[in-house]
């Protein structure tokens, strides 16, 4: 166990990765002579030389759909998207062919490649920077979809990701990249398709992915020193499959939910964890199912305005407490408490 | 558009073959092969001919379902193509593509079965028309996006590259594709890298009804190569000979470590897929487009030159209308794939939670209504 931070979680991982197996290999935009926008490949074209660390042309369409041919002939690509905004100019190759090669030939052909991309606002990045658009991919069977929130989850899903055989959107977070956590030596995988309960607890669940799910579990710790309250984190880190399961366990204890997303409310992922929560979980719910969401516009540039868009620590305490409230004037209608 | 004499070697002037190296007009056909060479090209271009007939006749009775593109007039092209690569070597290609797959040496039961949507198909029924598959016979796929098979064939040469091997990649599109972004990424990083493919542009002169002319800034599709440095040529689609010689200097570049671009020049003898009548093209340029068919043409070279005469052309026309007809009655019998396999081709690695669920069903079982007393 050693504490790190989830950018070098992420390298020591694609290294030890590398170093494991010679069918994976590296390809993006910068990530060789730079060392990466983000510097998650710093140091590794030294290591490993042009032909495992290539540095692309500026052609996510062509550069994504070689990875998927790659992938094809039994290559191992770890494709870095440089950001999730560009990753639209390759959605063609993305959505109609990884997502589609294995079925639409009758599971001839296996395409394990794993797509490193970072979303996230609050960079002061402008409107096409700053979005979250991992839905697009988490809506397309074939794909899967990871968001870890934590250095160690990062390592287990990036493993999990390269050793497996189906195309895997590996989301990552620009906010996240210089959190520090705990991480476990070894190289043990993560379960694909499975959310964690990162914090056990009684009276409400918060459930997010990525970046909200590292608020959720900040948001919970105060809220118990502050206000004794007893919440329970549900981390989704697949966001296709989607671990139901977990959701509705979990709400069917606390009888209330709070979604945190950093996309857009309206057709966004929390749309399908209340969704998820309303099929699993309806006789059990004590007050409505309450998102908290990115504001419905193109993000500004301006930093007041950026801010007043982007979903805070003190927008999910607040939907908390409004939520609580709710639960209570339902179970005590009376006003009384036992 | 411009008439030719009809001559046993006309099939050679047909496109301006900038690169010169095709034989010009009214010199005699200069025979690279041995008879047996071409008249397998021949039994191949008409067993493409008759199948698609079948598949074409299998369509209107309802028995394919989806789009049907069919290879008619392609068939020269198609065969000389094919016939320059080494078993080992992989081919990607577009929606157009079951006289490819028969070619490459797919059986035609299974592209035919495939067509019917049955579980023997080629693709067990999940692809269709647009989508054949073959691991064994190295055919990686048709792809009914129009230049979505680019890229991929791309990384399928750079796979090979990685490795070290001796394979190239043939990638076939047709003249429409040229003006999408994915061919100009992919050639660019094809000449990059040295990858070893040949990108093939089957020009029919026609993207459904629109035409080259009307599409394509560069008419000349060949020489968009020279914006990446690529060597490149355009031949006759009408002559399987002259497809199958420019075809084998392409493969032996990409072989070498260079990509190449090749033009074959050909013709589309129906409309864009089955239910396309092409009323967009007028009479005399159908009838003009019927005089070139490759199959006859060629027929009538090899006749002239003595190879075949017309009682073996016969023998020839009959085994391949008998193996359509065979196609076509072992599709029909092939069982539809059970719909218990519905979710078999999701994910190759099994993963938690895959949905499994069907339209009617519920996430969760209903849970039993809560008893509130209010019924005691």
């Amino acid at each position: 166990m050693s504490i790190m931070t989830y950018r070098q979680a992420l390298h020591d991982t694609l290294r030890s990765e590398m170093l494991r197996d010679e069918n994976v290999f590296l390809m993006g935009e910068e990530i060789g002579l730079f060392e990466g926008a983000y510097k998650i490949t710093a140091g590794m074209l030294d290591e490993f030389g042009e032909k495992r660390v290539r540095d692309t042309s500026i052609a996510e369409e062509g550069f994504t759909g070689a990875a998927i041919g790659a992938a094809m002939l039994g290559l191992r690509p770890v494709v870095e998207i440089m950001t999730i905004n560009f990753s639209l100019l390759a959605l063609d190759q993305i959505v109609n062919h990884a997502a589609k090669i294995y079925g639409m030939f009758g599971g001839q052909a296996r395409v394990p490649l794993v797509i490193r991309t970072p979303g996230g606002g609050g960079q002061q990045l402008g409107a096409t920077h700053s979005q979250n658009i991992e839905l697009f991919y988490a809506f397309v069977p074939g794909m899967k979809v990871v968001a870890p929130s934590t250095p160690a989850d990062a390592k287990a899903l990036l493993i999990a990701a390269i050793r497996d055989d189906d195309p895997v959107l590996f989301l990552e977070n620009l906010s996240l990249y210089n959190v520090k956590g705990e991480v476990p030596d070894g190289d043990v995988p993560a379960e694909i398709g499975k959310a964690a309960v990162t914090r056990t607890g009684r009276d409400i669940t918060l459930i997010g992915y990525s970046r909200m799910a590292h608020v959720a579990f900040q948001v919970a710790q105060q809220l118990a020193e502050s206000d004794g309250l007893d919440i329970e984190v549900i981390d989704l880190r697949s966001l296709r499959p989607l671990d139901r399961e977990t959701v509705v366990e979990s709400v069917k204890k606390t009888h209330a939910a709070v979604i945190l997303e950093d996309d857009w409310l309206t057709y966004g992922i929390g749309a399908e964890i209340a969704a998820t929560i309303s099929d699993g979980a309806f006789d059990y719910l004590d007050a409505p199912v309450r998102r908290v969401a990115m504001a419905e516009v193109p993000l500004p540039y301006s930093k007041p305005l950026e801010t007043a868009a982007l979903p805070s620590a003190e927008d999910v305490i607040g939907a908390i407490r409004q939520t609580l409230d709710a639960v209570g004037r339902r179970r005590y209608p009376m006003g009384e408490k036992s | 558009m411009s008439t030719r004499p009809r001559t046993a070697v006309a099939t050679k002037s047909r496109p301006s073959t900038a690169s010169g190296r095709s034989t010009p007009d009214a010199q005699p056909v200069v025979l690279p092969a041995d008879r047996e060479r071409l008249t397998g090209f021949y039994r191949q271009m008409m067993l493409i001919r008759r199948f698609e007939e079948r598949a074409a006749r299998a369509y209107t009775q309802a028995l394919i379902g989806g789009y049907c593109h069919l290879n008619l007039g392609e068939e020269a092209a198609v065969v000389g193509l094919m016939s320059a690569l080494r078993p080992s070597d992989y081919l990607f290609t577009n929606y157009r593509e079951h006289g490819y797959a028969i070619t490459r040496g797919i059986h035609p039961n299974r592209v035919m079965a495939e067509l019917y949507g049955r579980s023997d198909g080629v693709s067990k029924g999940w692809g269709g028309s647009m989508h054949m598959f073959d691991l064994e016979k190295r055919m990686l796929g048709g792809y009914g996006i129009v230049g979505g098979q680019i890229p991929l064939a791309t990384g399928a040469a750079l796979a090979i590259d990685y490795r070290d091997g001796d394979e190239i990649v043939l990638c076939t599109m047709g003249d429409g594709t040229t003006n999408i972004g994915a061919f100009h990424e992919s050639l660019n990083i094809a000449a990059l890298w040295n990858l070893p493919i040949v990108y093939v542009i089957i020009n029919n002169r026609l993207g459904m009804a629109t035409t080259v002319d009307r599409a394509s800034a560069e008419p000349d599709l060949y020489k968009r190569a020279s914006a990446y440095r690529m060597a490149s040529d355009r031949v006759d689609g009408l002559d399987p000979v002259a497809v199958f010689e420019a075809a084998q200097r392409a493969v032996a570049m990409a072989r070498s470590g260079k990509p190449f671009l090749l033009e074959v020049v050909t013709e589309r003898l129906r409309g864009h897929s089955v239910v396309d009548p092409a009323k967009y093209r007028s009479d005399e340029e159908m009838a003009l487009v019927t005089e070139r068919d490759p199959v006859h043409t060629f027929a009538a070279m090899l006749v002239a030159d003595g190879l075949l005469d017309e009682q073996e052309l016969a023998k020839i026309d009959a085994e391949a209308t008998l193996q359509a007809t065979e196609a076509a009655a072992f599709a029909e019998n092939s069982p539809f794939p059970d719909v218990s396999t519905l979710f078999d081709y999701t994910y190759a690695t099994p993963v938690a939670n895959d949905s499994h669920r069907l339209p009617g069903q519920p996430l969760f079982e209903p849970a039993p209504i809560p008893d509130y007393g209010v019924n005691r």
